[in-house]
């Protein structure tokens, strides 16, 4: 009953969309005017229905109704209940259906709350949604309904791959979700603008706190993916360029560089075309993402459908997307001036090189990630990893760390670079003595020795606007821009430091062995085996003692679970102020010496300043929440005032 | 430097744009053809190798009595082939828990100066749902029998 309850509110959300579209493109052409009162409205219901449809899913798998074919092959009723409900976004159709619902409601409140724009382009802008919207109802509805029933109930479910069985992916995808969604919105403002030729400041204030949205949740997703993947693969890596990483990385690149732009449009009126074009290109990258991950072209735990169907239906969705915005801009974009002019040493300049080197990046993330798929088609496999995207992403990103120590002390309009100079004295001379330490004393690699001096001179640049100011009166957008670049530094110098100082040793232990790693001494007690609500599991139990101090305990393990049937590797971390060590359990050793005890595989790690990586991400985002808890708050200021001066005349009047 | 045209102000952005993309299209381009890493068959692998320290994937069966763990328990050594050739493979490290015998394998690593294949890392079949692409790739015959020997 709740599953052709839920199918029901899908199929009129859809129908909604539809109408939304309808009435939009009516009311902008002219021959429709009094249907455009009805748009905002329909907007609205659309996300409340999106809403009921993705609550009836969480029930149904709450409660593991077995009947619904989705439910039976991704969960099972021995899980945990956080499973359970994570379980309903844990699937190829569930999570398009949290894709649309997120959508739907991001779409309702920009049509309840954003008034600042011309109605004609809040119309554009709400049919553009629409129109995008529309498409991923029909995938749904048509490729990968979510409440199809079975013809008879299955027995049990078939479980939920264990890698995801991980609190972490409790939020890990609706987080990356409303990222991309984020940008939906504002690709549709992007349309919108350019329907009505409306591309100015107003329209980047109202974009902004969306791209501000998208970008925080991006960022948390792909630190959060980031961790999960260290942590959860046993192989002590943090980034793998692997294309699903690449395929969160690539609207990231995007946002950021859009962000930058969006502020440029929205305080100095400069850059419009170029804003709208990175709309547009933030948003496919979503897409190329979602078609990525979603197609199955790709093997990886995120690849539930292996259906060439949904493949195409995707790729036809994104050419139609992609195409179609393209060919607006290519006719809309000389109607666009240019706006504002500025010097090549200013602050616009600067963010302008900033875009580029981003975009740049982004073609290089891009050429690498498709690249594969292309040469298969020519009968060529091939992959494509670190030795590829690690320097050719540097050759754009080291230059733009210089730009970003020095463009946010640059003034708007015109500057001369003089002013700054004695400003960038110290950090210079750090960066400097860090280089040349980490090359001879340190004995890093040259990539990592660049990192460890440039994160360390950004690190110091970044704080280098509030010098000077009274700290208090700092608008938060500022205070926004300061701890993301200070972020952005110290993950850099985590991942640089993990790069140039971690120390790994593979051996095989018996119980009573001590092993020396770095400043570490490490014992293994004994091997026993555990059991777990739907895993059993061989746990080491090892005591860690750093520079000969008090031990402390770690339990890796080698899980086995039952439902799908699967092992996996839980690795046990020991965070100190300065590092964290690293221990993965691995099978039995065979081979050689004596019977009586058994030796075990050991990998273990030593990784100097690695959780700076995260550390950092997460100060990325939330330099993104101050800024976005700034703006938002000057524009209540601004509409509070609004209605104060409005509320006086009235009375002023009587 | 206020000189400059709203127009050519415009112009200077478009070529600096299309100058940093079409640049770092063509870097793509030329680090691809030295740094893509190919995928072999111990067939193809034996007929035409690959540069020795060009990192390649190397994938195939592992047969049957030559999985041998090295004294330190760690390193292990096997034989991929495919029927056509065999390829002696070394390998430090985890293996993945459905890594045996008579099973498939894919292996990332490089062909050594001896002929060896040293594995960085080796791929196997996790479960039902998650077979390394290559190995959906096979011929028919190798897929049954890597499915018959993951099973």
């Amino acid at each position: 009953m709740i599953a052709e309850f839920g199918l029901a509110a899908l199929w009129l959300a859809a129908a909604l969309a539809a109408l939304q579209l309808v009435a939009g493109a009516l009311a902008l052409t002219g021959t429709g005017a009094a249907l455009a009162a009805l748009v905002r409205p329909v907007a609205a219901v659309q996300g409340v229905l999106g809403l009921i449809a993705f609550a009836a899913l969480i029930y149904l798998f709450s409660v593991t109704d077995l009947s619904v074919k989705l439910v039976a092959a991704n969960s099972h009723s021995a899980k945990p209940m956080l499973y359970k409900l994570a379980g309903t976004w844990g699937n190829h159709e569930g999570s398009m259906l949290l894709w649309v619902t997120v959508m739907g409601l991001a779409g309702a409140v920009v049509a309840l709350v954003e008034r600042r724009l011309p109605e004609r382009t809040m119309i554009a802008t709400l049919a553009g949604q629409a129109w995008v919207s529309l498409g991923f109802y029909a995938f749904l509805l048509l490729a990968s309904n979510p409440f199809e029933r079975l013809a008879s109930p299955a027995a049990e479910g078939s479980g939920l791959n264990p890698l995801l069985q991980d609190p972490g992916l409790a939020f890990h995808p609706p987080t990356l979700y409303l990222g991309y969604v984020g940008l939906s919105v504002a690709f549709s403002f992007a349309i919108g603008a350019l329907i009505t030729r409306e591309v100015g400041p107003a329209f980047a204030r109202a974009m902004r706190p969306w791209v501000l949205g998208a970008w925080i949740f991006l960022t948390l997703g792909i630190t959060a993916g980031s961790y999960w993947a260290y942590y959860e693969l046993g192989w002590g890596g943090w980034w793998f360029w692997d294309p699903v990483e690449n395929a969160s990385l690539m609207p990231w690149l995007a946002a950021t560089a859009l962000l930058h732009s969006v502020s440029v449009l929205a305080s100095r009126n400069a850059l419009r075309a170029w804003t709208v074009m990175l709309g547009v290109v933030a948003f496919s990258m979503s897409m190329v993402g979602t078609f990525l991950v979603r197609s199955g072209i790709l093997t990886s735990v995120h690849a539930f459908a292996v259906d060439p169907e949904r493949g195409s239906f995707i790729l036809g969705l994104l050419s139609l997307y992609i195409g179609g915005a393209l060919a607006l801009f290519a006719v809309r974009a000389a109607t666009v001036s240019e706006g504002e002019r500025f010097a090549p040493v200013s602050r616009e300049a600067a963010l302008v090189v900033n875009n580029v080197l981003l975009s740049a990046t982004l073609g290089i993330v891009l050429i690498g990630t498709l690249y594969p798929l292309v040469a298969e088609t020519f009968g060529a496999k091939v992959s494509v990893g670190p030795p590829y995207f690690n320097p050719m992403s540097a050759i754009f990103i080291l230059p733009m760390l210089v730009v970003m120590a020095v463009g946010p002390l640059l003034r708007w309009r015109r500057d001369q670079v003089a002013r700054v100079r004695s400003g960038l004295i110290v950090p210079a001379m750090a960066a400097l003595a860090m280089l040349i330490w980490a090359l001879t004393e340190a004995g890093a690699s040259l990539l990592a020795a660049l990192g460890l001096a440039l994160g360390l001179a950004l690190a110091l640049a970044s704080l280098l606007p509030l010098r000077g100011r009274n700290l208090r009166r700092t608008p938060l957008s500022v205070w926004g821009m300061v701890v993301a670049h200070f972020g952005i530094a110290v993950a850099l110098l985590g991942a640089a430091s993990d790069a140039a100082f971690t120390q790994e040793k593979l051996v095989a232990m018996r119980p009573g062995d001590q092993i020396a790693l770095g400043p570490w001494s490490i014992a293994l007690k004994r091997i026993m085996p555990v059991a777990g609500p739907n895993w059993t599991a061989l746990e080491a139990d090892m005591f860690a003692s750093y520079q000969g101090g008090e031990p402390t305990e770690i339990r890796p393990q080698a899980r086995s679970f039952w439902a799908p049937p699967q092992q996996t590797s839980e690795s046990a971390l020991v965070t100190r102020w300065n590092g964290q060590l690293y221990a993965v359990l691995g099978a039995e050793a065979e081979g050689a010496g004596p019977a009586a005890a058994t030796r075990w595989q050991v990998r273990l790690w030593w990784k100097p300043f690695v959780p700076l990586i995260w550390y950092g991400g997460v100060l990325v985002a939330l330099g993104g929440v101050l800024a976005l808890i700034g703006r938002v708050a000057a524009d209540l200021r601004r509409i509070i005032a609004r209605g104060m001066i409005a509320y006086r005349r009235e009375r002023m009047g009587r | 430097m206020t000189a400059i045209k709203p127009k050519h102000q415009r112009l200077v952005l478009m070529v600096v744009a299309l100058a940093a993309l079409i640049g770092a299209g063509l870097l793509a381009a030329w680090a691809l053809r030295s740094q893509a890493s190919f995928f072999y068959v111990p067939g193809d692998m034996a007929a035409s190798p690959p540069a020795v320290g060009r990192a390649v994937r190397l994938g195939g069966m592992v047969e049957a009595g030559s999985l041998k763990t090295g004294p330190d328990g760690v390193t292990l050594t096997f034989v991929v082939g495919d029927g056509k050739a065999r390829i002696p493979v070394r390998f430090k490290g985890i293996a993945p828990d459905l890594f045996q015998e008579r099973s498939g394998v894919v292996a990332e690593g490089r062909l050594g100066p001896d002929g060896t294949f040293v594995a960085d890392n080796l791929l196997a079949k996790h479960d039902e749902n998650y077979v390394p692409r290559e190995m959906k790739d096979m011929t028919a015959d190798q897929a049954k029998q890597t499915v018959a020997g993951t099973r």
